[in-house]
């Protein structure tokens, strides 16, 4: 501190980091509360700003999404994908979705049409509330509680009852095969998924998203975490694409047994409704895997080796966050698509099998070790702390 | 609103926290859900055409009549499946807390979760050993 005191330039060095690190990692729902005391205006607007910006997302990922999956599964296939709209069929997406809007909303006869009307809700909704906690950047949060994962772990639950309650009101046999066997599965899988995030919380000690984030700044934990964050990540990759009810686990929806699995009977709309919310939480699953494993927006970064480390920091901090965050989550759905392309889908039996002989137990293992190597403090690049 | 908030603060004699924000969020989230769909049911509703008839509502089978009801039997392996997932999901929400502190509890927490999930991993070992993991039975 004298020393800062002699020297104005070190002054306003460190005034600068001590402003770069600790202030911004503020989420909206906090500014909206700090707001509050000046008057609820302010309050008004930060709610209004967040509730516009995840409607948006919502919209634009969906609409992204869908035209990164076909033209990615094109050139998988040889083929290009769609060329037709806008150039290189940009806007193709953007043309379904008018064309879903002006398509006839079909209700089955004998459906319970409130439970049918209800059940996007419920997708769509779950969908929301996890983006809503999805760290762009430090600050470009909505909301940051302190039971974050707890949360994350509860409200992607919501989306089974979106899928049960359509398959079950579309009065259709396929539609509620495939509704049961998705409950199956993401119930099932849902276990495997929160026991792996438990591994990061239990090196991390914390529930908070940005906290989670912060704790990676010796390294993430994927590196950090010797081996047990390895397995961790790869258990959570497996369930997320179970939860995504993505190929290899999309038997809820496979269309050569199913024709559409549970949204059979949905048209127009409402189907598109259900398309949203996946190809959105495709990015959310995504994105929960950068946080908790590859330490979300920040730089690659290896422990004390200052000179490799300011090569990664070159980037100007405005950008930074936003490179690094999308770079790693784009490689990540990426790296699920190509699933699709690579894996034959699995038979029922074979996918409880998978979840409750095989990710269960390696998931209790990998959590009492992970406890293990945290209290013996064995990690890679030890904490500043 | 700080007018309000100070009398608050001297009515309770102490500073009042402010509420927290998250948790209105998630409510408008729901409420923004809500209006989401419904809101595109009305331009669907407004926008596309409207002309059911009975084979249209029927239920699609790709152009096949329906046999029978649609309220067909299930598996009964499901509802065994929902049974065990309650108990490993109600598992993880005790484990949250113990992965929070885990550092300050030391090895007499590590201990007590190793004999907390041994006990679920029996139960796991004992549904597997009757075949309820079995998808054929």
């Amino acid at each position: 501190m004298a020393d800062a005191l002699l020297n104005p330039l070190s002054l306003t060095l460190s005034v600068q980091t001590s402003e770069a690190f600790a202030a911004p990692a503020m989420s909206l729902a906090d500014r909206a509360s700090r707001a509050l005391e000046s008057g609820v205006w302010g309050a008004v607007m930060y709610i209004v700003i967040g509730l516009v910006a995840v409607l948006t997302a919502v919209s634009v990922l969906g609409l992204v999404m869908s035209y990164i999956e076909r033209k990615v599964a094109g050139h998988f296939q040889c083929r290009l994908g769609p060329m037709r709209v806008g150039p290189h069929g940009v806007l193709q997406s953007l043309a379904d979705g008018i064309k879903l809007l002006f398509k006839e909303g079909i209700e089955p006869g004998d459906g319970d049409k409130v439970i049918f009307i209800g059940a996007p809700i419920f997708s769509i909704t779950a969908t929301i509330l996890l983006l809503a906690i999805v760290p762009l950047a430090p600050g470009i949060q909505v909301v940051d509680m302190n039971v974050g994962v707890v949360y994350i772990a509860a409200v992607s639950g919501l989306g089974v009852m979106g899928i049960l309650m359509g398959g079950w009101s579309s009065n259709n046999k396929w539609s509620l095969l495939g509704a049961m066997r998705a409950g199956a599965q993401m119930i099932s899988y849902e276990v495997s998924l929160t026991i792996a995030l438990l591994v990061v919380v239990l090196f991390s000690g914390t529930l908070k998203v940005s906290e989670i984030i912060e704790s990676q700044q010796q390294g993430w934990w994927i590196w950090r975490g010797h081996g047990v964050a390895i397995v961790a990540f790869c258990l959570y990759v497996i369930a997320s694409t179970a939860e995504l009810n993505r190929t290899p686990f999309d038997l809820p929806e496979g269309e050569s047994e199913l024709t559409g699995g549970y949204h059979t009977e949905y048209s127009g709309l409402r189907f598109s409704f259900f398309f949203l919310a996946e190809f959105a939480n495709l990015f959310v699953f995504s994105a929960l895997a950068v946080t908790f494993f590859f330490g979300g927006w920040l730089p690659f970064h290896v422990g004390n080796y200052e000179g490799f480390n300011s090569v990664m920091d070159l980037l100007p901090p405005v950008i930074s966050p936003i490179f690094w965050f999308g770079s790693k989550c784009a490689t990540l759905i990426f790296i699920l698509m190509w699933f699709r392309w690579t894996f034959p889908r699995l038979r029922m039996d074979q996918l409880m099998r998978l979840e409750w002989k095989v990710l269960l137990p390696i998931g209790f293992a990998n959590l009492i070790l992970a406890a293990t190597v945290v209290l013996s403090g064995l990690y890679f690049f030890p904490s500043a702390t | 609103m700080r007018t309000s908030s100070v009398l608050l603060s001297f009515h309770f004699g102490c500073r009042v926290q402010l509420p927290d924000m998250d948790y209105l969020f998630v409510f408008l989230f729901v409420v923004l859900g809500i209006a989401m769909v419904l809101g595109g049911i009305l331009a669907s509703y407004l926008l596309a055409p409207r002309n059911p008839t009975k084979v249209k509502q029927s239920p699609y089978e790709c152009g096949e009549e329906t046999i029978g009801s649609s309220s067909i039997n299930f598996n009964v392996a499901y509802y065994l499946f929902a049974i065990l997932f309650l108990v490993f999901d109600v598992e993880a929400a005790f484990l949250f807390p113990w992965a929070v502190v885990l550092r300050e509890l030391g090895m007499i927490g590590l201990v007590e979760v190793v004999m907390f999930v041994l006990v679920l991993v029996v139960g796991l070992a004992y549904a597997w050993k009757k075949g309820v993991l079995e998808w054929e039975s």
